[in-house]
């Protein structure tokens, strides 16, 4: 079976990965360099923590576990993969109890979660004072662009072919099945079946693909400090990170999530905006950031901020990644709008579209335990968007 | 803080300097902001107020009377009120603002303190300047390897010759001022090695004759060269340096007309200094965010791309000097004030300027970017400067990444530009956030085309303490 995969972002990259291990014919189509879009815009995350019970966690879960396993075949090392844990904590009595109920919920579905009273004993320099958090010893990180380059290079030790270019149309053959892909140039791919993997640009791919989804962008500005010896352990953030996450509001929201790097960094998130692609810094941003990790952190007061980045979160109306195959064009299938997410549900997004593609499991991926993620439930029975 | 006015100048270097007073002269409220503690930028820099007596540097510098004349006008308008100074301000990133634009500054005047500020203004002049470029070479890391501009730095802003026995190295004419600069002050300069070769110019007679004043300048150079017995080796690289926790060595070579080394040339000489200069690098970090188009500035840099009044393609902003190009202070002082004159124009002011003078300023333009443009063809890069690198060569200094490994990423087809080297290599993630590295590792992967540098979003290091006063005394007024 020849598969294109449409986007070289950590997605396109981990469904290369798991479809070339499958034996498949695999062609990841790219306009421009491997994690160079959103990939390369995040910090790495790797949570179970900011995830309620639901589909998105499900595969979160199958994804952790696949993490490690790619982790193994590509080095830790080399993809600067750790599982350091997370940190929640919470700011007021009240932020607590509502934490533990979420906390407790994640347990009931198989979360490993350990409510901590001093959080200063996993934190020694955050801020005195906190009520408590809970740990999530599963969190982890990853170097995004290292890790979507290590993937997409297994891949092609499997067989895998990088080809440059940009997807402008489908070709179809007998009944509206997809036949292959057409591209800027003129060249023609041919393919039985065409992951859109595009992240953000998703959406317009699948409007060339003649299967529309609805992806759009949201904006987050991520701090990066100077290099400083080991301080922060974990990945530290705060409760109300989760209820942001979740949240529908349009306009600015901050919540802080402050963590270390192998490179001595400190990496300090999240801001969510609804701006459409505008990449205009917002200088307010960058200040309500530093001041809440300075609050989570003070020791970060005489830290210097030595760069800020920002990127596009693609994201689905419902905050639901779409993976699985449109029943508008036969042989594409969807693997984007993943959020903040994508990074961590990157392996787990590649073994089920891998599946989807098989018609059975692969890796622990069966696509009938991840029907809330099919791109049916954006559709009519007519086929049409709702 | 937060202050406004009609013009904010960022950069009180020569450009600047002429646009704050010709924007001034014409009735605008300006706001002047550097990181300085001085009027005058590199060019101009000067020993600080209290020790200028002490410390004489006049020898040292150029158009001295227009630095002059630029002191009294700004001073005349800072008494009035018109013109506020804000003199040891890092500006760290400029945001658009309605129809203007928001310039966010750390007032470091109580440094390590910092205190945000905020200055507003329909109009933004940026006059950032340029920085020296250099190119990595084994043992450039070693403490007693400085760059050209900085030795001219310590020269201007304290009489200080950096060393007793030079070396100096790169290409362009301003290795000759630092070299006769030097050996003014007693240091004994072993060899000027200057990559290029001197018949380059011959090829370029048209700017050289329009532009009698850089010969004059040029001779009395040579002069003291001369005088102070400094030898000038052209088609000569310094290719390596050597020494046990500091230079004590370097390691010099005859170029081929490609740049590569001449088997059997390469010599040893002691030195306990080196300067390295390879021209000079736009700064371009405030202009980048707000959209401005870059242009191919010739000498393998992209700078600012300006029409003849020095407007961007963005509305409301402006740049003059070095950031269109590296060019020298008396273009920059005409473009400065070019700039001012579209100002004022583009704000309706009623203070116009005297029109014959303004078509001498465009016709001094003229004539230094022409000559700016045959100096960058006459002292290009050595297309085969990288073939001076070992594998273990350091490039990024910072997070100490190799040439090995900056090759490596290019050569699985992984990276193609310094971006995505950056990215796989962590070449340019350190402190100077590739300012420094950046051109050497573009040259590596993609030597074809001018270097443009990566987007800054934050133009300088500023803590996020001083950030965070930002988000607090926005949070009080509401």
């Amino acid at each position: 079976m020849k598969v294109v995969v449409v986007g070289a972002g950590i997605v396109g990259a981990a469904c290369a990965f798991h479809a070339a291990a499958a034996g498949l014919d695999v062609t990841v189509l790219d306009r421009g360099p491997v994690g160079a879009g959103t990939t390369s815009r995040g910090e790495g995350n790797i949570l179970l923590s900011d995830k309620e019970p639901g589909p998105e966690l499900e595969l979160a879960r199958l994804s952790r576990d696949l993490w490690d396993e790619a982790g193994e075949e590509l080095g830790p090392d080399t993809v600067e993969l750790e599982a350091k844990g997370g940190l929640v904590v919470a700011s007021t009595p009240d932020a607590l109890t509502a934490l533990h109920a979420f906390a407790a919920s994640q347990a009931a579905v198989g979360v490993c979660t350990e409510p901590v009273e001093r959080v200063r004993d996993l934190e020694p320099h955050i801020a005195p004072g906190l009520p408590g958090g809970v740990h999530y010893p599963q969190d982890a990180q990853v170097q995004p662009v290292l890790a979507a380059a290590g993937l997409l290079r297994a891949a092609v030790r499997r067989g895998a072919r990088v080809h440059t270019g940009e997807a402008i149309a489908a070709i179809t053959g007998a009944g509206g099945r997809i036949a292959g892909v057409r591209t800027a140039d003129g060249t023609v791919l041919a393919a039985d079946a065409v992951v859109n993997a595009a992240g953000t640009w998703g959406g317009e791919v699948g409007r060339r693909l003649g299967a529309p989804v609805e992806i759009l962008p949201r904006r987050g500005f991520v701090l990066v400090t100077e290099p400083l010896p080991p301080t922060i352990r974990h990945k530290v953030y705060s409760a109300d990170y989760v209820a942001n996450v979740a949240s529908c509001d349009a306009g600015l929201e901050t919540s802080c999530v402050v963590e270390g790097t192998r490179a001595g960094t400190i990496l300090i998130g999240a801001s969510r905006e609804r701006v459409g692609f505008d990449t205009a810094m917002n200088p307010a941003v960058v200040a309500a950031l530093a001041a809440q990790a300075c609050r989570l952190f003070p020791f970060l007061r005489a830290a210097h901020l030595i760069r800020a980045y920002r990127g596009f979160r693609p994201y689905c109306p419902d905050h639901l990644p779409v993976i699985g195959p449109d029943p508008r064009v036969p042989g594409v299938v969807h693997a984007c709008g993943h959020e903040g997410a994508g990074i961590g549900l990157a392996p787990g997004t590649g073994a089920l579209v891998t599946a989807h593609l098989l018609g059975r499991p692969w890796r622990g991926a069966d696509p009938a335990a991840h029907t809330g993620l099919l791109p049916d439930r954006f559709l009519t029975t007519g086929g049409m968007p709702k | 803080m937060s202050a406004s006015g009609d013009l904010v100048v960022v950069g009180a270097g020569p450009a600047g300097m002429a646009a704050a007073a010709t924007a001034l002269d014409g009735g605008l409220r300006v706001l002047l902001v550097d990181s300085g503690a001085a009027l005058g930028g590199q060019f101009w820099r000067h020993p600080p107020q209290q020790a200028r007596h002490a410390i004489p540097t006049a020898d040292l510098h150029h158009g001295l009377p227009t630095y002059r004349a630029l002191c009294a006008t700004l001073s005349a308008h800072a008494r009035t009120g018109r013109l506020t100074l804000l003199l040891n301000h890092h500006v760290w990133t400029t945001a658009r603002e309605g129809d203007g634009f928001a310039v966010h500054a750390m007032d470091r005047s109580r440094a390590p303190e910092e205190t945000a500020v905020v200055l507003r203004a329909p109009a933004l002049l940026v006059a950032t300047g340029a920085y020296d470029r250099q190119l990595p070479f084994p043992g450039w890391d070693l403490p007693g390897v400085l760059t050209i501009g900085g030795l001219q730095s310590l020269l201007k802003g304290g009489g200080v010759a950096a060393g007793r026995r030079v070396v100096l190295g790169g290409t362009g004419p301003f290795l000759l001022p630092v070299a006769a600069a030097l050996a003014a002050r007693g240091a004994e300069v072993v060899a000027v090695c200057e990559a290029a070769a001197p018949s380059a110019w011959l090829r370029h007679p048209v700017p050289l004759l329009r532009n009698p004043a850089k010969w004059v300048e040029a001779a009395r150079y040579a002069g003291t060269l001369a005088r102070h017995r400094v030898p000038v080796r052209t088609r000569t690289a310094i290719v390596g340096a050597e020494g046990d926790g500091r230079v004590a060595m370097v390691r010099v070579a005859s170029l081929d007309a490609d740049g590569s080394t001449l088997p059997g040339t390469e010599r040893r000489i002691e030195a306990d200094t080196v300067g390295v200069g390879w021209g000079f690098v736009p700064q371009l970090d405030l202009l980048i965010p707000l959209g401005c188009d870059l242009a191919d500035a010739g000498d393998g840099t992209m700078a600012a791309a300006v029409d003849d009044g020095q407007r961007t393609g963005v509305p409301g902003l402006y740049a003059a000097g070095e950031t269109c190009g590296v060019g020298g202070a008396v273009l920059a002082v005409s473009e400065g004030a070019i700039a001012a004159v579209s100002v004022l124009t583009d704000l309706r002011s009623p203070g116009r300027p005297n029109v014959r003078r303004l078509a001498a300023k465009h016709a001094a333009v003229a004539r230094h970017r022409a000559f700016a443009r045959a100096m960058a063809q006459a002292h290009p890069l050595p297309t085969a400067w990288s073939s001076w690198l070992t594998d273990d060569t350091l490039v990024c200094r910072c997070e100490e990444v190799t040439a090995g490994a900056v090759r490596a990423a290019s050569a699985d087809g992984s990276a193609s530009d310094h971006r995505q080297v950056k990215q796989l290599t962590r070449a340019g993630m350190g402190w100077c956030q590739g300012r420094m590295c950046g051109p050497a590792v573009h040259c590596l992967v993609a030597r074809d085309q001018p270097y443009a540098p990566a987007e800054r979003l934050i133009a300088t290091p500023a803590t996020l303490g001083g950030l965070a006063g930002l988000d607090e005394s926005t949070t009080d007024h509401v």
